[in-house]
């Protein structure tokens, strides 16, 4: 009886020791297969003639050869770095003044907080529906600013292929600042208030504190704010498609917009491998220096 | 000083103008007919409100063949949203509670590589991830849409409950050992009482990022389980008969208020599923 007990509880002793492994199971399945096996997959992918179906054919860098070969390809990627660069410096500025104006003291702080951050809960392609309306040639902003007395005024970069792009740039700022102002501010509130009053004491004035004492510490928010917005940047595609549809033409096409014509409309799937893996490095190199500088500074502190 | 401060203030309150200013329009715009939207400008105020864009973006409005409105892709969006989110998250709870505290060799190298799920571009898993749910006769479906959001939901629900637990003291979970609870004891009677805030800010997290997908959706639904940010998309593209603007802000409105009525009532957790997905994700 007690033998048998005994042996029982030898049994769940060892279910239980083997409980963590079980758990993690599934997730380690589904993402050994739906993450890096898929990865290779799409790697090896591109490296195929696959058109309609996957047909495992290598033809070498053909597909790659073909993708910066293909114009449409070029606009996406020049629109990638402009559109970039423009949403990431916007949206560190206006987050970082915003925040530091908020540090003020400010009355009614929280409710202004909430109007600058509730973009953030709001889908992309809502935003998207709503810019277009506002930007609506005739009858969006021109149409206000005619309205004013400027009868003259035009405003038709939706419908405008040198500045399509820049529809993109705004909507995405308006939707992506609050969150950078929220980072900035959790930044600010970290920072040690004995040391600014000393940068006082030594004569510094309120803006030279900011620039020389608060900044530097600030750094590393600035370091994740940029990864952060690049990796929106990179990932953007429902803005896009929601806002000018990659149009007019494809003047307004993102890398993200490229690779899902191509490989679900298009029916050319070799290319859209070959894209999609280029986006992925291009989020490698964004992100394997922030993480190794990242992990240096954990093991350093 | 009072002249800075003032400045200050005229500054804060032109910013939260101009990012109530999209909201304020498509109410506005939404509020109008169509003839009004031609006579007035954006920012006027409707002269005689009328729920017409509403009810017909609810009910009828095109979003492509059919004309049915948004109310059924709203509940396609609901089906889809409700047991992804209850499943990520409680996926999430366990596996952030072993490797919190149950770590064995090479768990910190599991979650590291889990991690990295966090930040792939989607692009790149998008045409196997097809050819699987096609093999598994899952195309189009909702319990398709349900796994694929499960799936690359768990990379974010497990960081935020391993990096929640991880605070945890060792003793506690030692004692409680020691006292003869068993892993599920542990985590019931010890880890559970105290998770509130986790659950609060994981589900509100995973609800706004499956609400407001499109990608996936786009890709992974068909005809009749399409989501509500794909209908819109084709609602606002559609142009059977005029372009209505009213119908289209209606529509846009309609697809954002889950997320904003949860952004309002829950700010607080919102913010912090932002920083902790953003900043350590």
């Amino acid at each position: 009886m007690t033998q048998n007990a005994h042996k029982r509880s030898g049994i769940a002793d060892r279910l239980e020791a083997w409980l963590p492994k079980i758990i993690l199971a599934p997730t380690t399945l589904a993402m050994i297969v739906c993450m890096y096996g898929f990865i290779l997959w799409t790697g090896a992918l591109s490296f195929t003639k696959s058109r309609m179906l996957p047909q495992w054919e290598f033809v070498g860098f053909l597909q790659f050869e073909k993708l910066f070969a293909n114009p449409r390809w070029d606009v996406a990627l020049s629109n990638l770095v402009v559109f970039g660069f423009l949403f990431i410096a916007i949206s560190l500025l206006i987050g970082l003044l915003l925040a530091i104006f908020l540090d003020q003291k400010i009355r009614g702080e929280g409710a202004i907080r909430t109007i600058y951050l509730y973009p953030m809960a709001v889908s992309f392609v809502v935003t998207g529906t709503a810019w277009k309306w506002i930007l609506n040639p005739g009858l969006g902003i021109e149409k206000l600013v005619r309205d004013f007395g400027f009868t003259d005024f035009e405003f038709r970069w939706l419908v405008d292929q040198e500045m399509a792009i820049y529809t993109i740039v705004i909507a995405a700022v308006w939707q992506s600042s609050g969150f950078v102002m929220a980072m900035f501010l959790a930044g600010l509130r970290g920072v040690d208030d004995s040391l600014v009053k000393a940068a006082q004491i030594d004569g510094a004035n309120a803006w030279q504190s900011y620039w020389h004492v608060i900044l530097p510490i600030l750094r590393p928010v600035f370091f994740s704010a940029i990864v952060i917005l690049s990796h929106i940047a990179i990932k953007s595609f429902d803005l896009v498609q929601a806002l000018t549809g990659g149009g007019p033409g494809y003047a307004s096409d993102l890398p993200a917009n490229f690779m899902y014509t191509f490989a679900f409309n298009r029916a050319q799937m070799g290319i859209g491998a070959a894209s999609a893996m280029i986006m992925l490095f291009g989020v490698l190199a964004i992100l394997v220096p922030y993480l190794y500088s990242e992990l240096r500074g954990s093991n350093r502190g | 000083m009072a002249i800075g401060r003032i400045g200050i203030y005229a500054l804060l309150l032109a910013f939260a103008a101009v990012y109530l200013m999209p909201l304020y329009v498509m109410v506005m715009t939404s509020l109008k007919d169509i003839e009004e939207i031609r006579q007035g400008n954006l920012l006027s105020l409707p002269e005689s409100p009328t729920f017409y864009a509403w009810v017909k973006a609810w009910g009828s409005a095109c979003t492509g063949s059919e004309c049915e409105g948004l109310a059924p892709f709203f509940f396609n969006s609901i089906r889809i949203v409700v047991p992804a989110v209850l499943i990520s998250t409680l996926i999430g709870a366990l596996n952030g509670y072993v490797l919190a505290k149950w770590k064995f060799r090479g768990s910190e190298l599991l979650f590291g590589a889990l991690l990295f799920g966090c930040f792939i571009p989607f692009q790149v898993i998008l045409l196997p991830m097809a050819r699987l749910l096609a093999t598994l006769g899952l195309a189009n479906t909702v319990t398709g849409l349900v796994l694929v959001h499960v799936i690359y939901g768990i990379a974010f629900t497990t960081l935020f409950f391993r990096n929640f637990y991880v605070s945890v003291p060792n003793e506690l979970v030692k004692a409680a050992q020691l006292d003869g609870a068993n892993f599920f004891q542990i985590f019931r009677h010890i880890f559970l009482p105290i998770s509130v805030p986790i659950f609060t800010v994981t589900i509100i997290w995973q609800f706004t990022q499956i609400w407001n997908d499109f990608l996936f959706g786009v890709v992974y639904s068909g005809p009749g389980t399409q989501p509500i940010t794909v209908a819109l998309n084709n609602l606002v593209n559609t142009s059977v008969g005029g372009k209505e603007y009213n119908v289209d802000m209606a529509a846009a409105l309609i697809a954002a208020l889950p997320t904003l009525v949860v952004y309002v009532l829950a700010g607080k957790y919102f913010v912090r599923g932002l920083t902790a997905g953003a900043v350590k994700g």
